[in-house]
């Protein structure tokens, strides 16, 4: 198109500087620009907590600190004790989550759960929707799985894919009711899904002193063994992980073609963004929000899932399902709502789990380092200014990604 | 107090928003600044009020130099603005909103007591009529634009900016504002009065400054001008406000309303049993102040809002409790009051916004897979039919001026083949180069058969488009009016509620 059409009034400019047009340049460019540059800013948020995680490394070790209070005796030393400190840390972090295929195995196992946590997550967020209740549809989705994997008995091309599918409409049957409650009565979601939160949990603890459910001779929250038909197989080759990984990519691609390639994505992200306009434009927005619930639930549902049947002791607890809910939320701010980015925040994540304890044994840096380094990661994410200030960079083209921190309960 | 604006020239990334204005806004003289949005005003006021820093360019009051880092600099100095959105706290009280952000105090207690007089004292010297104890939200909007204007005195603005004041009011409250701009002249303050609408500008201003693209392009008075020559000065070119267009042929009634009855707040009837037909091949409007029932008896026939009473029918189909979806696929097209809320999801690209009511429709969609090839491809053909300036498809619709998002809504609306097209103030806040291209454009709509329920505030607009115009006055339809009786003044009489025997509905 020319701009010095003459026929009709020029376009008027911009009146203030937030409405200043994008930058010139072939529309796929600027785009794929846009996105460069919220990857960007993730790696830096990423690079600023690993560096200040460096400092709380260096000041919670012995060896270092010993090194500092000579400083002025001996620079030189406190510096590189500092340096070596924490490149050794990291260089067992790393070594124990990417160092070897065992490591590697450890990281991809501990992603799983976390991918499928993080799509739900994603998903609702796109819908406008703050799924704070990932934990108890994780534990509602995993029950309903270990009924189905405890109780039934039939060979494993259908008992696996059944307790899978159990698995999936537990979690989807605990968050459509939240997006139920949401439509047609306007309850926030924040606060449904913290409530189902603690009845999933309540629920959990009672099935586990269920004789259909409690391992005999226990007294604590453990359940009896899945049986052998209902687990997730290993993968050939030398990372074997298990099925549940494939499922999770699988469900990624099935979650980006959904919300990016669908109609029913396209009415999730109206509805999402504009509640107002998609209405106008004919879309039933309670319907969305139910869907876009369900949905989340069911993946949540998945991520207790795959780990009930994928992990070695192949039982139902009380304890692990309650953080995964909460990491979820941290996951789908890293990855900035998008299915690809959620995939790399899970990696990233399980990785620091893995490797946590390797760290550990090999340097004597406490594992909570890893809880203070994704809190780091976490801050800097939603907080772009302060990486922006930190790296001399702007972040203003961000403002398209979808805002996780803005967007409190979208409506 | 004299503000002069000396060669002041602001950039933004992209854009050269003030290219070397100089004005000067002498005391004792209404200073009107006339431009099509994007020309240039606001941000010239906001350099003037602080809000933004000149590239260059100098700012002189009574002849010294200034420089404002910031609104409280210029609000010292003596400038006193009123924003086109109102900058109130809604629970608190007129005094209590005037006196924040220069509170006095005793002993470290609120000095309510001397704040209401003074406010008493404004209001009484400048005839304002504005009770200081009164909390603003339950006051009309009419009224809090006063408190703004009385924040602005309570301050000792020397020069007062007024900013699209008018955008808000209903026609006596516009009279009503004009004449307190008077006083405020007359008692020998300097006020900049900004504005798009001509009439206006040229009841109330004694110097006239037109803006274009950043530029001045020419200083006038009301007396050595007119409003087609400032028109014509806005964009460039001489424009005949009116539209041409031949007589309507209409046909059988497409929309039927048989009466309709809406239920505010209260339960009480927003909309009163409206019974109206639209035919195929005419531009019925419904006339009326704002907040006579008009928006809600666009939600009843769009599908937003369920009648409590009556019926609605779309080429004889009864539609009164089918979903909005329902009605698309009948034939309704909507361009909504608030393009913004209700009619754009801002963050979306161009490409997406042109098919939002369309979305689940064949070629766009094939089973739930979304046919991008198709929606791209009607994108471009739409950009290009009517002459939307966007970087490109891609580019996020809100980053689209005003008029130009417009234009999305109305190529996703005209082009659908759609009986009743259902438009509700489409020209809302667009210059006069817009505006015109949407009249032309709903003539055509009009004579390819179309029927066109036309909802607007503006009178210019109903008579310039109208074939028949219903009058709506608190939720009733008093008349619907045609041919000769189309006079300003019928109109008038019954938008103030004022029914003559021989219009009686």
């Amino acid at each position: 198109m020319s701009t010095t059409d003459s026929e009709l009034p020029p376009a008027p400019p911009p009146e203030s500087p937030t409405d200043a047009p994008l930058t010139p340049g072939t529309s796929m460019a600027v785009r794929f620009a846009a996105y460069g540059r919220t990857a960007l800013f993730t790696v830096l948020a990423i690079v600023t907590a690993l560096l200040l995680g460096a400092l709380v490394i260096i000041f919670s070790d012995p060896d270092a600190l010993g090194a500092w209070s000579s400083f002025f005796s001996d620079p030189g030393e406190a510096l590189s004790t500092s340096w070596q400190v924490a490149f050794d840390s990291y260089e067992a972090l790393f070594d124990s989550s990417f160092g070897e295929f065992d490591a590697i195995n450890r990281t991809l196992v501990e992603a799983t759960p976390l991918l499928f946590g993080g799509l739900s997550v994603a998903l609702a967020f796109r819908a406008g929707l703050f799924n704070i209740g990932g934990a108890g549809q994780v534990m509602v989705g995993a029950s309903a799985a270990a009924w189905a994997g405890l109780t039934l008995d039939l060979p494993a091309v259908i008992h696996l894919p059944v307790a899978l599918l159990a698995g999936f409409a537990g979690g989807m049957l605990w968050g459509g009711i939240a997006g139920f409650l949401k439509a047609r009565t306007g309850a926030h979601e924040v606060i449904t899904t913290i409530m189902l939160n603690f009845i999933a949990l309540r629920f959990l603890d009672y099935l586990l002193t269920t004789d259909r459910f409690q391992r005999p001779g226990r007294n604590d929250p453990l359940s009896r063994p899945m049986a052998e038909s209902a687990r997730l197989p290993e993968l050939p080759g030398p990372v074997p992980a298990h099925l549940g990984l494939l499922l999770a990519l699988a469900a990624t691609f099935g979650v980006w073609w959904l919300l990016e390639r669908s109609t029913i994505g396209f009415r999730m992200r109206a509805v999402g963004t504009n509640p107002d306009a998609a209405r106008t434009a004919g879309m039933s927005v309670g319907a969305t929000y139910v869907l876009a619930m369900a949905l989340a639930g069911g993946l949540a549902g998945l991520a207790g899932t795959s780990n009930l049947l994928g992990r070695p002791s192949f039982s139902l607890s009380g304890g692990f399902y309650e953080s995964i809910g909460f990491d979820a939320i941290a996951l789908a701010l890293v990855g900035r709502s998008k299915p690809g980015g959620v995939l790399g925040a899970a990696v990233l994540f399980g990785a620091l789990r893995s490797g946590s304890t390797g760290m550990q044994a090999a340097t004597q840096t406490p594992v909570d380092i890893i809880v203070v380094i994704q809190a780091l990661i976490i801050l800097f994410v939603a907080a772009p200014r302060i990486v922006e200030a930190i790296w001399r960079v702007r972040a203003r083209e961000l403002t398209d990604a979808p805002q996780f921190t803005s967007g409190w309960g979208g409506s | 107090m004299r503000v002069e604006i000396d060669g002041i020239t602001k950039r933004f990334p992209g854009v050269l928003a003030v290219d070397d204005v100089s004005v000067t806004f002498e005391p004792g003289e209404v200073h009107a600044l006339l431009g099509e949005n994007g020309a240039g005003k606001s941000t010239l006021m906001n350099l003037l009020f602080g809000l933004h820093e000149p590239d260059s360019g100098v700012l002189r009051i009574d002849g010294r130099d200034v420089h404002f880092h910031g609104p409280s600099d210029a609000i010292a100095a003596g400038i006193g603005m009123v924003h086109q959105h109102f900058k109130l706290v809604p629970v608190f009280t007129v005094a209590e909103n005037v006196m924040l952000g220069v509170e006095e105090t005793i002993r470290g207690f609120l000095d309510r007591r001397a704040a209401r007089a003074r406010v008493a004292e404004l209001s009484e010297r400048y005839g304002l009529k504005v009770d200081p104890g009164a909390v603003v939200e339950d006051l009309p909007v009419g009224i809090q634009q006063r408190v703004e204007i009385i924040k602005a005195l309570y301050r000792d603005a020397q020069c007062l900016i007024l900013d699209e004041a008018t955008a808000v009011l209903t026609p006596p409250e516009i009279e009503d504002l004009l004449e307190i701009v008077a006083q405020l002249r007359d008692d020998g303050r300097a006020i900049v009065f900004i504005s798009h609408k001509l009439r206006e500008v040229m009841a109330a201003a004694d110097k006239i400054t037109v803006l274009r693209r950043g530029r001045v392009v020419g200083s006038t008075t009301p007396a050595r001008s007119s409003p087609g020559e400032l028109a014509s000065m806005m964009v460039g070119r001489d424009i005949d406000l009116t539209v041409t267009k031949a007589p309507a042929t209409p046909a059988g009634a497409v929309l039927e309303l048989a009466g309709v009855t809406v239920l505010g707040e209260h339960d009480k009837p927003v909309v009163d049993e409206v019974t109206f037909d639209v035919r195929a091949g005419e531009i019925l409007a419904v006339a009326g102040v704002s907040g006579n029932g008009q928006t809600e008896l666009v939600q009843a026939i769009t599908g937003l809002r369920v009648p409590a009473a009556g019926t609605i029918a779309l080429n004889g189909t009864d539609l009164t409790h089918k979903s909005v979806a329902d009605r698309f696929e009948r034939g309704l097209a909507h361009v909504p009051e608030d393009r913004q809320r209700d009619g754009l999801v801002g963050p979306f690209p161009v490409r997406d916004n042109l098919v939002l009511n369309l979305w689940r429709r064949r070629p766009f969609a094939r089973g739930v897979r979304i046919d991008r090839r198709a929606i791209r491809e009607n994108a471009d053909a739409l950009i290009e039919q009517f002459d939307i300036r966007t970087s490109s498809i891609y580019a996020a619709s809100e980053t689209l001026s005003g008029g130009n998002q417009q234009k999305v809504i109305i190529a996703r609306e005209f082009t659908k083949q759609a009986k009743l097209l259902v438009l509700s103030q489409p020209t809302r806040g667009l210059d006069v180069g817009s505006i015109k291209y949407i009249h032309t454009r709903v003539v055509e709509q009009r004579d390819a058969g179309c029927a066109v329920l036309l909802v607007s505030y503006e009178l210019d607009e109903v008579l310039a488009l109208a074939d028949r115009v219903a009058v709506m006055c608190e939720g009733r339809v008093l008349g619907v009016l045609e041919g000769e009786e189309l006079t300003r003044d019928r109109i008038g009489l019954l938008m103030a509620g004022t029914v003559l025997p021989q219009d009686a509905a």
